[in-house]
């Protein structure tokens, strides 16, 4: 309690008393858990598909499906594709390639920043968790902004364009393209991200009420 | 407190999470598959109440009876709802395979195999297919273009059927054709050397080693070489052609086949023993008169002639030793190409035995556990029972009662008889079900017969015994029940394969459709439920498979795939790889094929260059198949999703040919086409 506050325990913060620490172990450990819990979540959430598209039409009686993880399209691709180019859209391979090539990296990224709040002890804990927090937000908008460029921007060569308003497709729910029906629904890789964030919100919560009376304890005008 | 609030916290995480989980599971149960069963979307007390009082007026207006109903209840099969089984029947004239389903009776597909066939892009153009078809031409060059497919053989495993593969005879020209089941197309056909008529096939043994063909109408061996009639018996022969069939391959093998000589005594229907008599084949025969007709020369004709004696003989041959003997050098000779063993050889090793059987007979038929050996002719009223057992204890024991005219041992009848059984006039083929029936189909007298096993499927009294007959319009030539050749018969379903029709369908001029009569042998007593009329060819003989042993594809595994190697074609044209090639009096063309168009569109070649088109269907949906189809040029291909194929022609013919696609593909099909202008040759 009687070190001096050094110039870079304003970043990582004070460092938990010994005995305190025999104390109230939970006190300290409950953020942690919760931290690690929400970067494993976010990084796991990369093996499963963000969002899907159906799309039913009598000659489809399975339907079709594009489902989205963060670096890459499965389903029914090829079919979809070949039935979007009697509109003039364009192919959905072509669509956010920045994003899904470096979508890896960024959740790696976000991952290690939320792992680094274990030994911040400090409000600067909560910068680290900001981009991590609105992660879940930053894909839907991006996946509307693509939405919006495909769908407003139709071949007028195509065979059918003009039987075609320029569209933007739902992020969430039913839609109506032609003789299609589409469903979008949000899948659980983005439920777990958005899980990730509430429980970075609940882990920062811990976070304070863990360190905060240390900071104020040891703040050197105290 | 904080123990509490913690708990408190993690069960919410978890519930959490499996919210999640329980909304992403929810989105796949949409979409059940739906295969067999009946349709119960729409039943409440009230509607079948209401159903049911309709059904009644239905049955009163169409004058059906209640047996009717329940034979209507029992076939219909509503949409999207699959069948039970699936026959593939020969085709007869057409030289095709027809597939139906049981209990529907619907016709689902006409194969392809000997005959060109133009929606299947059979024999218009197709590299593939012209390879096939000139494999089964005659060695003179002489195109064979019909057959007469009679036998059917799924390819088995332990004796019961496996789904994989299927062999279809021609009796007309004595070739076999091999269909796989993965895309039900024909993949290999064989010209037998030596022989240009068979009957006795296709059958095979329980593990599909060997394909069994043994020629029909004798001719001198080989058949190419002449000899007149008086050399009937010296010069003419019979053979038993054995094909080794490569299942890793997937084809009929040269290496290890092999044919073995007979007398020309109009050898005829075939099985390979089962079971306890797996590594025999038990073939009959008709002519051991060795009648040569002429009739024209008052001789007697063939029918009188070759029912002249009151027995034929059947052939029992160790197949396991003949295919030792064959690898021996210097046991066999090698006649166009394939090693032959003589006749000489075959008494000498113990190869071939007879034994007499009531005369003319036609089908040779081995019990489930292959204990005994079913024989039937239309000119005996018995089905004549033989016993392995017996015929093996006879073998050993030397136990002949003398020698034919070629010396080969005849087996004393009476010590190799398990049981005669009166059946009616004109008993031919047997059929078994899981209880220890037989059905034996009755010819003259147009019945289907079910009769009991001895033992061990039936003891005591009820052995060896005539049960039940049920009429059938009109002469029944084969009988097919579930499964009914294998080890493991499945009764349930027979079907009688009728020749005529005569008054059963609406009139269609003079010639008449054949008569499928599907019979339900589930119950106390056999029910006729259903007839199929098929009006392309006369079928012969049908096996019926369960239809979850087959495991098509539904689309090429990938794109670029070669039906004819079974494998991605490194020729194949791929999407963006589009392009026309030139050389001095060739054009060469890699070609896509995608709703609603060709890649390229535009083809000039000149006259008399050779075109060489690839087109692949890069298409990847279920039924998206593409035609390709040069007007003027006699050329219809047909592209499954996933499939390259090669199309050759000279381009003969100045002028401007469009050419389109010939499956309605899509909305925009009728702008699939492009156009081939050929340039005049002025010079
Ligand atoms: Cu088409």
């Amino acid at each position: 309690m009687n070190e001096p506050i050094r110039e870079n325990d304003l970043i990582f913060g004070p460092r938990i008393p010994k005995e305190l620490w025999k104390k109230e172990k939970g006190r300290f450990l409950l953020p942690s858990i919760i931290m690690v819990l929400a970067a494993f979540i976010l990084f796991i959430s990369i093996f499963f598909p963000y969002w899907k598209l159906t799309l039913f039409a009598p000659q489809y009686p399975d339907g079709l499906q594009a489902s989205m993880y963060v670096n890459r399209l499965t389903g029914d691709i090829q079919e979809i594709d070949g039935l979007n180019h009697y509109i003039g859209m364009k192919p959905m391979g072509e669509a956010a390639v920045l994003e899904r090539t470096l979508s890896i990296f960024m959740i790696v990224g976000l991952v290690l920043l939320i792992a680094g709040t274990i030994f911040v002890h400090s409000p600067f804990a909560l910068f680290l968790c900001i981009p991590a927090i609105l992660y879940p937000l930053f894909f839907l908008g991006d996946l509307y902004f693509w939405m919006r460029t495909f769908g407003m921007n139709l071949d007028s060569r195509a065979a059918l364009s003009n039987a075609i308003q320029p569209f933007v497709p739902p992020l969430l729910g039913e839609g109506k393209i032609a003789q299609f029906l589409t469903v979008a629904s949000w899948e659980i890789g983005l439920y777990m991200s958005i899980a990730a964030s509430i429980l970075i919100i609940i882990g920062l919560y811990y976070h304070r009420k863990a360190y905060k009376p240390l900071i104020v304890g040891s703040a050197p005008n105290s | 407190m904080f123990i509490r609030r913690v708990m408190g916290f993690s069960s919410l995480v978890v519930l959490l999470i499996a919210g999640l989980f329980i909304v992403s599971c929810q989105n796949n149960s949409a979409n059940g598959d739906k295969k067999t069963g009946s349709n119960n979307e729409t039943s409440s007390v009230e509607q079948n109440g209401n159903m049911a009082a309709g059904a009644e007026q239905i049955a009163k207006d169409r004058n059906l009876s209640p047996k009717d109903v329940e034979a209507a209840l029992k076939t219909y099969t509503p949409s999207g709802i699959y069948d039970d089984y699936l026959m593939f029947s020969s085709g007869g004239h057409s030289g095709q395979v027809f597939v139906i389903g049981v209990p529907s009776m619907r016709l689902l597909k006409v194969i392809a195999a000997f005959t060109p066939e133009p929606w299947q892009g059979f024999g218009y153009g197709s590299e593939e297919s012209a390879k096939l078809l000139k494999d089964g031409d005659m060695k003179s060059g002489t195109k064979l273009r019909w057959a007469d497919t009679h036998h059917p053989a799924l390819t088995e495993t332990n004796g019961e059927y496996d789904g994989q593969y299927l062999f279809i005879n021609d009796k007309a020209n004595a070739r076999v054709a091999l269909i796989d089941l993965r895309d039900f197309e024909t993949k290999q056909i064989i010209k037998t050397p030596n022989i240009i008529s068979d009957h006795g096939s296709t059958f095979v043994t329980p593990n599909s080693e060997y394909v069994i063909q043994s020629s029909q109408y004798a001719t001198p061996l080989p058949f190419q070489e002449y000899a007149t009639m008086d050399e009937y018996q010296e010069k003419f022969r019979g053979v038993m052609a054995l094909h080794k069939f490569d299942r890793e391959k997937g084809r009929i093998v040269a290496e290890g086949s092999f044919q073995m000589e007979l007398p020309p005594y109009w050898q005829d229907l075939c099985d390979a023993g089962k079971k306890v008599s797996e590594g025999w084949i038990f073939c009959n025969s008709i002519n051991t008169e060795l009648a040569t007709g002429g009739i024209e020369q008052g001789l007697p004709p063939f029918e009188a002639g070759v029912s002249q004696r009151d027995m034929d003989y059947m052939h029992v041959i160790d197949l396991k030793k003949a295919a030792e003997v064959a690898k021996q050098p210097g046991k066999t000779k090698e006649i166009s190409g394939v090693k032959v063993i003589s006749l000489e050889t075959s008494i000498s090793e113990g190869l071939l035995y007879f034994i007499p059987e009531p005369k003319s007979p036609h089908g040779v038929d081995v019990a489930p556990g292959g204990e005994y050996l079913v024989v039937a002719g239309k000119l005996d009223t018995h089905a004549t029972i033989y016993s392995f057992d017996k015929i093996q204890k006879a073998i050993k024991d030397k136990n002949f009662e003398g020698n034919d005219v070629y010396g080969v041992p005849i087996l004393t009848y009476n010590d190799v008889v398990a049981a005669q059984l009166e059946i009616g006039l004109g008993p031919l083929h047997t059929q078994f079900d899981n209880e220890g029936n037989a059905y034996t189909s009755v010819f003259i007298e147009s019945t289907l017969a079910k009769w009991k096993l001895g033992p061990p499927y039936n003891e005591g009294e009820e052995a060896w015994t005539l049960t039940e007959k049920i009429p059938v319009q009109y002469n029944i030539g084969h009988t097919v029940c579930a499964e009914g050749d294998t080890t493991s018969p499945d009764g349930k379903y027979c079907v009688a394969l009728n020749k005529w029709s005569i008054d059963r369908f609406t009139a269609v001029g003079p010639l008449l459709p054949q008569n499928f009569q599907l019979i339900d042998v589930s119950g106390e007593k056999m029910q006729l439920l259903y007839d199929m009329p098929i009006g392309i060819g006369e079928p012969h003989y049908v096996q019926m498979i369960k239809a979850d042993k087959l495991n098509p594809w539904f689309v090429y595994p990938e794109v670029g795939f070669n039906p004819g190697t079974m494998s991605v074609d490194p020729d194949a044209a791929k999407s963006g790889g589009e392009k026309i090639v030139r050389s001095d009096g060739k054009v060469e063309v890699w070609m896509t094929a995608i709703r609603s168009h060709f890649n390229p569109e535009h083809i000039t070649v000149n006259q008399g260059d050779e075109v060489i088109l690839h087109i692949t269907n890069v298409e990847r949906a279920r039924d998206a198949t593409h035609g390709f189809a040069i007007e003027g040029y006699n050329i219809n291909l047909s592209l499954e999703p996933g499939e390259a194929n090669t199309v050759k022609f000279i381009a003969d013919q100045p002028g401007v040919f469009p050419f389109y696609c010939s499956e309605f593909c899509s909305a925009l099909h009728l702008e699939m086409m492009g156009y081939l202008l050929v340039e005049p040759d002025n010079t």
